[in-house]
């Protein structure tokens, strides 16, 4: 009867885990330094946090269905790159719609060559990683993109804007977080893509177009990125081509932190949105706490493995591997 | 039966088709487009060649046989930069300060015991937990690299040793130091997956886990040999390179894990696991490198180059699965 409780106690921990550490850890961090659960600190942590969050949501998608994205990062900076350029030859309002449309274009190659080919994604999107490097870096000659005139353009509010006090970039976050909330939860596409992922061949059985969900995801994810870019864009108004570099990693860790499983079918859009708070909180907290900034990947890492090693031994029912 | 063979012996030898393409076509291009008077096909380019993909090429065999037993391994990069810290740094301890060139050694064994350590901590992460390989290293790939900064900021580490330039300099037989270093590690790789009992439980995992269970086989103790090899190996990248080099970015080596990924996946490698073979590897390295300063010699840029590897990486993936329909499971991650 004992194992009753235990395993009980490990359902419980597997399902809120992530959250009971999310709260420890502000708890932590609140007692170390008061100052941590200011509110303009919060603020400022979701509005730093924007970003990768927005790129996270997508990737979400992708995740559940299935498949892997490597080339977010490399896509953001080619958005990015490209606003900032389109900016001072179209104007802003004619660049935006251009930027999202050739970011759009890489989402829906994406889609097709794991969509429809059937190819493995880690792959393919390791390869448009480099591939969306190169195109980057050949738009721009390699050199650093800058808008001309930084204080006369109103191309600035995505990135640096408030509406009733609130930073811009949160308020896309949050707007794109409850849309894409609601796709997943609540619309029949949502439930196709958990399907898809996890259990392929069934959904195929019964009757679900595979292929057009997995393009229909990396489309999403791409629209994401497309979103990323444009707050990064405005933000610094100027840009390196290599500004996402590194990024897609990140934020697979931020979804899997949010318990999404690399196999496919599982996690929501609420888990990612915590597994990049966490993320974000973590960083702030071990600099307030007065540790070096880099202490913070020491720490995620050790964060990410214990993560998903809970969430894995919670369901087997017992923590350490039976691998011989 | 003779088809397959036929279709195994052409999988096998479409990477060197592929150098041989490309020696060919950046010959006949390079006439034409090339700013340098100088050959392509030019003997001491070729060499050069070889030393410049050893780097990478020593990272990509270890990612074989990681690959072959079914895991993957993105912290090497890291695990390369930590490693290459460890070497130039420990050269100016005080300790060693009354050794002389006697410190080289020490540095070398402590890099790369460095190196086997980390590659150690992943594979008992692995092994112990069950954490998918892909998570446990991408996690200790963020956490390598923030070591690497907590070691000395954004600064470059820095100690150039003169013995250890010119024995990184010296050639041997006409080969440069690094190739040597480079061959020397495909064929004792080639020897372990070829010749011996590891070898051939490696593949028997990769291949089929449940079945290697069943079979008696300890999965453990071989994917964390497989680790310890791989961190070994990155760090014996790093000795090669830096000793040359004598100063490490703490970026350094960042990418590392794609471009050696990349190499594996050209030569042929699965990524379910099960098949893959070192010589193959070694091709792919070739052939990246060919590609790289190919493109340089005929003008184009680095951009191209990425932009040209992604494509061929896609491409490839494509191919092989046309040339296998019938294959199933290298679909999943």
């Amino acid at each position: 009867m004992a194992g009753w409780t235990r395993s009980d106690i490990g359902g419980f921990l597997a399902k809120q885990g992530i959250l009971i550490a999310f709260f420890l850890f502000i708890i932590g961090f609140t007692i170390a330094n008061e100052r941590f659960l200011a509110p303009e600190n919060i603020m400022g942590v979701v509005r730093s946090s924007a970003i990768l969050g927005v790129m996270a949501l997508g990737v979400t998608f992708v995740v559940i269905s299935g498949n892997l994205d490597l080339s977010v990062g490399s896509m953001m900076s080619f958005s990015t790159i490209v606003v900032l350029d389109l900016h001072d030859k179209l104007g802003p309002a004619l660049a935006i719609p251009a930027m999202f449309a050739l970011t759009l274009c890489l989402g829906a190659l994406i889609g097709f060559l794991v969509g429809y080919l059937k190819l493995n994604s880690l792959i393919v999107t390791l390869g448009m990683l480099s591939a969306i490097h190169g195109l980057t870096l050949t738009y721009s000659g390699g050199k650093n993109m800058d808008i001309a005139d930084k204080g006369g353009t109103w191309f600035s509010i995505f990135g640096q804007g408030e509406i009733f006090g609130i930073p811009v970039p949160i308020l896309i976050f949050v707007g794109l977080a409850a849309l894409l909330g609601i796709v997943l939860a609540r619309t029949p596409f949502g439930r196709k893509v958990y399907a898809v992922g996890g259990n392929g061949v069934a959904a195929t059985f019964s009757g679900i177009r595979r292929a057009r969900i997995v393009f229909a995801c990396y489309l999403l994810s791409s629209f994401c990125v497309a979103t990323a870019g444009l707050i990064q864009a405005s933000r610094s108004l100027g840009s390196q081509n290599t500004v996402g570099q590194g990024l897609e990693l990140e934020v697979l860790a931020a979804v899997i932190l949010g318990g999404a499983s690399l196999l496919g079918g599982s996690g929501t859009i609420f888990k990612t949105i915590i597994g990049v708070l966490i993320l974000g909180f973590i960083q702030n907290g071990l600099l307030l706490v007065g540790l070096q900034f880099y202490a913070q990947y020491v720490v995620t890492w050790i964060i990410i493995i214990l993560a998903v090693w809970l969430d894995i031994a919670a369901k087997r029912g017992r923590l350490w591997s039976p691998l011989a | 039966m003779t088809s397959e063979t036929k279709t195994r012996l052409f999988k096998q030898g479409a990477i060197w088709g592929f150098i041989a393409f490309e020696l060919i076509f950046f010959s006949v291009a390079g006439s034409y487009f090339s700013l340098s008077k100088g050959a392509f096909m030019d003997a001491d380019n070729m060499l050069l060649l070889f030393k410049q993909s050893a780097p990478i090429g020593i990272i990509a065999l270890g990612m074989t046989i990681v690959m072959i037993n079914g895991n993957i391994d993105l912290s090497v990069g890291a695990t390369y930069a930590l490693s290459a810290i460890v070497l130039l740094d420990s050269m100016t301890w005080p300790i060693f300060a009354g050794l002389g060139d006697w410190v080289i050694p020490i540095s070398w064994a402590l890099a790369l015991l460095t190196g086997a350590v980390l590659g150690a901590v992943n594979g008992l992460i692995v092994w112990k937990t069950g954490v998918d390989a892909f998570i446990v290293t991408l996690g200790s790939m963020l956490g390598y690299r923030g070591l690497v900064f907590m070691y000395n900021g954004e600064d470059p580490t820095s100690h150039l040793n003169w013995t250890l330039v010119d024995f990184a300099e010296a050639q041997f037989l006409g080969l440069h130091t690094a190739t040597w270093f480079l061959l020397g590690v495909a064929v004792i790789l080639w020897l372990l997956m070829n010749r011996t009992v590891h070898g051939r439980n490696a593949y028997a995992i990769g291949d089929n886990r449940e079945a290697a269970v069943n079979a008696g086989i300890r999965v453990g103790p071989h994917m964390l040999l497989n680790f310890v090899l791989i961190g070994f190996l990155a760090a014996l990248s790093a000795v090669v390179f830096y000793s040359e080099s004598g100063s490490v970015n703490p970026n350094d080596g960042s990418l590392f894990e794609l471009w050696a990924i990349t190499a594996v996946v050209l030569g042929g490698t699965k990524l379910a696991g099960g098949s893959g073979s070192i010589i193959s590897t070694l091709g792919g390295v070739i052939a990246i490198q060919l590609l790289r300063k190919g493109l340089g010699y005929i003008g184009a840029g680095t951009e191209t180059v990425n932009l040209v590897i992604g494509l061929i990486l896609v491409a490839v993936l494509f191919l092989d699965r046309q040339l296998n329909v019938k294959a199933k499971g290298e679909l999943k991650v």
